[in-house]
């Protein structure tokens, strides 16, 4: 059986994106396959390890755990769209950096998203806030207390992102 | 771990959702959050034909608050609860259930409704409409609306009285007059897995917190949810103490009947499922004795 496809237009990181679907496409192959934007990961497609997980209207989201053209009309945010400008980092992605809260990186992206929308609504989270946080994102490497230290160090007073990681100058494809 | 093809209907009201569904009957699937739905298709335990999407049906979000009751829309996101606050008041066993079920970037997406029709034995909202006796509206385009209470609604595991051309449209939630105390408890391999065995409570007591009213119940030891309407009555006009809570709760847990997995064989699950109970009956008599509204 074959389905028609669906126009859909999704506004991804601030870029409106019209696209025309199979209505099978999940929201994360959507960013993968048909925007390029290969931050968002692919790892259980069930809806358990959170890799997958970006802003929708704000709010996180497994995506997926979603049709792109449940998303239509929608605005979403992936990694990509966390740091203020390309070839920078934000201060959670430098306090990443800074405490080693990764090492394989496969649930990176994942749990950047999840912990930038505690920090959009909680400024200043306690450890609970923020274990709770993640509590849908797996990570098989880091025993996750270096991601714990690195929402602290980002929401510690007065952290700033390390000058050449504020600037793009790390990166080279900038 | 792809879904076979579909095809995809939005909904463009409450009317022409029924419609789709008198038409394609088994064949069509409706979804909200998708929260169950989407990895059940993925993993083709699912696979309809048509997928309708009634996510963005505003007949199916309302929520009223009544003095005795709560009416919520199948399709109010677990979200807007966890964050009502006129919501927790009302329902305060909802507000417990939820802390429980699932993860934040679930809970975003995911529908009370939606976790009804999906109906896991374990699942925490279910549990919740046993123990409350919620009542479930469905409508269909040649029934039209009927209702069902919560025990009658879970049949088993993943399998509900919903009709195959029926659409779950509200749940209506009873409110209990004056105040009540509650405790929702569970043991999962993981905060936010499905639990092995979880278990509800709400009461009614006086000042001298003695229970005036009293509902109870178990999930994940059955294929459904269980409430225990008849064992809840014997508390009424006593100060719960703990002897008398583990006596019910291997009184209640008696009468299931838990199945083996991997991660806890019938025995365990009916070892946990007193444990939780008796938790919940000492948690909620004495959640009142903490509340100060109580203690003038």
């Amino acid at each position: 059986m074959s389905s028609s496809l669906v126009t859909v237009e999704i506004t991804v990181n601030g870029v409106v994106q019209p696209r025309a679907v199979e209505p099978r496409t999940t929201l994360v192959d959507f960013l993968r396959d048909h925007l390029g934007l290969t931050g968002s990961h692919v790892g259980c497609e069930h809806g358990i390890c959170g890799a997958c997980s970006v802003l929708l209207d704000g709010e996180p989201v497994r995506s997926c755990c979603m049709y792109a053209v449940q998303a239509d009309g929608m605005a979403v945010t992936t990694v990509e769209g966390l740091a203020p400008q390309r070839g920078c980092l934000s201060k959670l992605q430098d306090a990443f950096c800074e405490t080693h809260a990764m090492q394989c990186g496969y649930c990176t992206s994942g749990m950047l998203v999840a912990c930038h929308a505690l920090v959009e609504r909680t400024p200043q989270p306690d450890e609970a806030q923020i274990r709770d946080a993640i509590g849908g994102n797996i990570c098989r490497c880091t025993g996750y207390q270096q991601i714990v230290d690195a929402v602290k160090l980002a929401t510690s007073p007065g952290y700033q992102v390390k000058e050449a990681r504020a600037q793009g100058t790390e990166a080279s494809h900038g | 771990m792809k879904a076979a093809p579909f095809d995809y209907v939005r909904a463009e009201s409450l009317e022409h959702a029924l419609d789709c569904l008198h038409h394609n009957g088994m064949d069509a699937k409706a979804i909200a959050g998708g929260q169950s739905l989407v990895p059940m298709m993925a993993m083709r335990l699912a696979r309809p034909t048509v997928l309708l999407d009634i996510d963005r049906l505003p007949e199916l979000r309302q929520v009223s608050i009544e003095t005795d009751r709560v009416r919520m829309g199948a399709t109010t996101r677990q979200r807007t609860v966890e964050h009502g606050t006129e919501l927790h008041a009302a329902l305060p066993l909802v507000r417990d259930a939820l802390r429980w079920v699932g993860h934040i970037q679930t809970r975003n997406r995911g529908t009370v409704g939606g976790s009804m029709v999906h109906a896991d034995p374990s699942a925490e909202l279910p549990l919740a409409a046993v123990v409350l006796d919620a009542t479930l509206r469905l409508q269909s385009q040649a029934g039209g609306e009927r209702q069902l209470s919560a025990q009658e609604f879970f049949l088993g595991p993943m399998f509900t009285a919903t009709g195959e051309t029926e659409c779950l449209v509200e749940i209506e939630w009873p409110v209990w007059e004056g105040h009540v105390s509650t405790a929702f408890d569970e043991t999962a391999m993981r905060h936010g897995d499905f639990a092995m065995a979880s278990a509800a409570c709400q009461l009614a007591l006086d000042a001298d917190g003695v229970c005036r009213r009293a509902a109870f119940g178990v999930g994940g030891v059955d294929g459904t949810p269980l409430a225990f309407p008849q064992l809840a009555e014997q508390l009424v006009g006593y100060r719960i103490d703990p002897g008398m809570a583990r006596e019910l709760a291997q009184a209640a847990l008696q009468q299931t009947e838990p199945g083996s997995d991997l991660h806890a064989n019938a025995d365990y699950r009916r070892h946990l499922g007193v444990v939780m109970l008796t938790r919940v009956l000492l948690k909620a008599a004495q959640a009142h004795r903490a509340s100060p509204e109580l203690q003038r």
